[in-house]
């Protein structure tokens, strides 16, 4: 083929693709909608920031060329919140996996939305653990095989649109990796939102998940997205819980509520009006 | 010039160590503090919560001291000094990011007045229980800079050094209190801000292009590019190359990376380690206290030198790295050390390899009440039998 | 054939229909049973299966007639692997 190059070569850091994801896997997806949103929005890549946890989708951090940091385990949302309540101006995104956000990273996921923080969330919900070899999770479907669940998953899953609809976040949406326009677009409301939002994104891991699963490749676990998705914009949030049958997708939550970053520092400007004026 | 004067307090006050620490803070320009209230350190995110919004800063009170820890990197990461405050139970999640901190190089201050441990313990009671774990509480191989007040004075002047330590080295540094310094009040001189020390983190030279965010200078320290300034750098908490690059399987770069982040500690310890000598020259007996415990020493020390008994004081300003020189210079010249600590025996194992052929006596004490001079005397007396 | 004709778009005389140039980057390809997400997903089936080899071991797709692509951009938001693009084919002397 020619000289071209792909579109997006200079937001990505070169020396560290290929990236670490298996074949089939829709991390890559993610990553891909992620910059295409970022590009659409023609957002200044000096000023944004992406964090994310450990897991496989960790590592996006490190083929971002925007700043980045790629924290322990759990603590991607505590971390993007001290940056971007220290710098407002910068566009923190986080992108990290079901297990980090919602396991070990759970009491900081309902607390930024209660907050309000002014983060973008995207969740790359694969429903287990990946990077150690596919044991269950906060996501996992009930009757789910994993490494740790060889007779059948009995714990009841997170329904997570559900619960950042409950904890406060001002946007909330669902999609899968075969819905990458929607995604993107969704991708680009979030990053133009204020306060805290948060995207779902199904995506697959046959190599973990799927063969565990009857589904061993990524079109085995794409097809069941296809199949399963049922889009419902702005349906209740309680019903959108995931089951073999019944992929609901959309955006759930659009409101309009202050950030904490906006209330914060209206604060600190008044303190600082009322110390000009002397009666401290 | 207005700001600076609301930063820094200039005069004499009548003050509690809790607050002293968060007015060096302030003055230091820690503008960020992430905490989580706890006994005893609680009165340190109290002031700053009132402190931080007069001079432009953020306080921000998490979900837990796991979260503190972290948000405080992420704000320094973003440019600005940050702290957090906490006490044994909370030190204890801190210590997971206190990790990612020193991977990431990470300019930052850690205050934990110590209480009685372990788990919750006694909540308002003094302690130096937790001297050990600073230095190895979290896993792997690293060096931490940990300083120990004795007043109410110091912790005031220690949090400036505090800031000033990490900003040189960019790694974090505990501040180790004891909750009779954070709880006391006592006169503090606040000095006008000019003549306070400040130092500001090395920044790069060279343009985005050519920047390596972790390629050290000559003296270890890599200068600190910060989120938003056009350098797009990556920092992780895995071991990575020069460039910031995730270098997992390389036995090279492990090596390389935990062998330069150790040593930017230990081969600039003679730069960071501060020690004071009382009565030392002609000493046949030294105490080694720090923190609270060295003023009830120093006044056994003047009660010995009347009862005819040539004792001296070594106090530890620096607890990690440890002044393992000094300590080995004292042993050499007096014939046994009384070393004291509010804990079952921590300092006094460093002390003990430094001293090597001198005998060394440990006096523990757990509870509300440091040592009495009455008993350190005693102890010296027979540590010279 | 009246359901074409049916079919058809009142303005299709007006419309121009982009015509798409397919690049693949073999080498970041993990193409194979694995993942083919582009060729499954292309709405024109313009790509598909080969037997060829990159250098870890993964079949990178073919384009089996690029005439059929319409510049839809779906393979490219589609790779994981940021392996494949189009580009718009000049069209000036016909396509």
């Amino acid at each position: 083929m020619s000289e071209e190059l792909h579109p997006f070569e200079t937001f990505l850091r070169k020396e560290m693709i290929p990236h670490i994801w298996c074949d089939g896997c829709g991390n890559g997806i993610i990553l891909n909608s992620y910059l295409m949103a970022l590009k659409d929005l023609n957002i200044d890549f000096n000023k944004v920031v992406t964090v994310a946890g450990i897991g496989c989708i960790g590592r996006v951090s490190g083929y971002t060329k925007t700043d980045s940091y790629h924290t322990t385990h759990g603590r991607a949302v505590a971390f993007a919140t001290g940056v971007k309540l220290a710098n407002p101006e910068l566009k923190v995104a986080v992108i990290s996996g079901d297990g980090d956000l919602f396991a070990i990273g759970g009491n900081h996921f309902i607390h930024a939305a209660r907050r309000n923080v002014n983060l973008q969330v995207i969740c790359a919900n694969n429903f287990t653990y990946g990077m150690t070899g596919g044991q269950y999770g906060p996501t996992t479907p009930l009757d789910a095989w994993t490494s740790t669940t060889p007779y059948g998953n009995v714990e009841h899953p997170f329904n997570l649109i559900h619960l950042a609809a409950a904890s406060g976040a001002v946007y909330v949406a669902r999609w899968t990796t075969l819905h990458v326009r929607r995604l993107t677009e969704s991708i680009k409301k979030a990053l133009q939102k204020e306060g805290f939002s948060f995207i779902e994104v199904i995506t697959p891991c046959p190599e973990i998940y799927g063969r565990y699963n009857k589904m061993r490749t990524g079109i085995d676990m794409m097809n069941w997205f296809r199949k399963a998705s049922e889009i419902r914009n702005y349906s209740d949030p309680a019903k959108a819980e995931i089951t073999p049958e019944r992929i609901v997708l959309g955006e759930f939550v659009d409101i309009e509520k202050p950030s904490f970053g906006r209330l914060l520092h209206g604060m600190t400007a008044k303190v600082q009006e009322k110390m000009k004026r002397g009666n401290r | 010039m207005a700001e600076k004067s609301r930063a820094v307090l200039t005069g004499k006050h009548f003050m509690q160590g809790d607050i002293a620490c968060a007015e060096g803070a302030i003055a230091a320009g820690c503008r960020f503090f992430a905490g989580y209230p706890i006994t005893p350190a609680t009165e340190v995110a109290e002031r700053m919560a009132r402190r931080l919004p007069e001079v432009k800063g953020v306080y921000v009170q998490m979900e837990d001291e796991l979260a503190s820890m972290a948000a405080v990197i992420g704000a320094s990461y973003a440019g600005v000094k940050s702290m957090t405050a906490t006490s044994g139970p909370g030190f204890s999640l801190m210590v997971e990011n206190l990790g990612l901190a020193f991977m990431t190089e990470t300019p930052c201050v850690l205050v934990n007045i110590m209480r009685g441990g372990p788990s919750t313990g006694q909540p308002t009671k003094p302690g130096q229980q937790d001297v050990m774990q600073a230095k190895w509480g979290s896993h792997g191989d690293y060096e931490i800079i940990a300083l120990a007040p004795s007043s109410v004075q110091e912790i005031f002047d220690l949090t400036i050094e505090a800031f000033n330590l990490s900003e040189t080295y960019r790694t974090p540094v505990v501040v180790l209190a004891d909750e009779i310094v954070g709880h006391m009040r006592e006169r503090v001189t606040i000095p006008e801000a000019d003549e306070i020390t400040v130092i500001d983190r090395k920044k790069p030279r060279v343009p985005p292009g050519e920047f390596a965010s972790f390629k050290p200078d000559e003296d270890l320290v890599p200068p600190m590019a910060c989120f938003g300034e056009g350098y797009r750098f990556h920092a992780t908490g895995l071991t990575h190359d020069e460039s910031g690059r995730p270098s997992t399987s390389s036995a090279e770069a492990q090596q390389k990376l935990v062998q330069r982040l150790c040593d930017k500690i230990r081969k600039n310890a003679d730069k960071i380690v501060k020690t004071e000598r009382t009565m030392l020259e002609d000493a046949e007996v030294a105490v080694v206290a720090y923190g609270i415990t060295s003023r009830s020493a120093l006044s056994a020390v003047q009660k010995a030198r009347e009862a005819g008994i040539k004792a001296g004081l070594f106090r530890p300003i620096t607890l990690w790295p440890f002044p393992d020189q000094q300590v080995s210079q004292v042993a050499k010249k007096v014939d046994a050390i009384v070393v004291l600590e509010m804990n079952y025996g921590q300092l006094v194992r460093e002390v003990e390899r430094a001293a090597k052929e001198t005998p060394v006596i440990f006096l523990s004490k757990l509870g509300e009440e440091p040592h009495k001079p009455a008993e350190i005397l005693q102890a010296m007396r027979r540590a010279l039998q | 054939m009246p359901l074409k004709l049916w079919r058809k778009p009142l303005d299709a005389d007006k419309i121009k229909v982009l015509h798409g140039e397919v690049y693949i980057i073999k080498e970041r390809c993990k193409g194979g049973k694995g993942c083919n997400f582009c060729i499954e997903y292309c709405p024109k089936e313009v790509l598909e299966e080969s037997e060829e080899f990159n250098k870890k071991g993964f079949h990178p797709p073919r384009v089996k007639d690029e005439n059929n692509c319409v510049l839809c951009g779906f393979c490219e938001a589609v790779c994981p692997d940021f392996a494949i693009f189009t580009v718009e084919k000049n069209c000036e002397g016909g396509c």
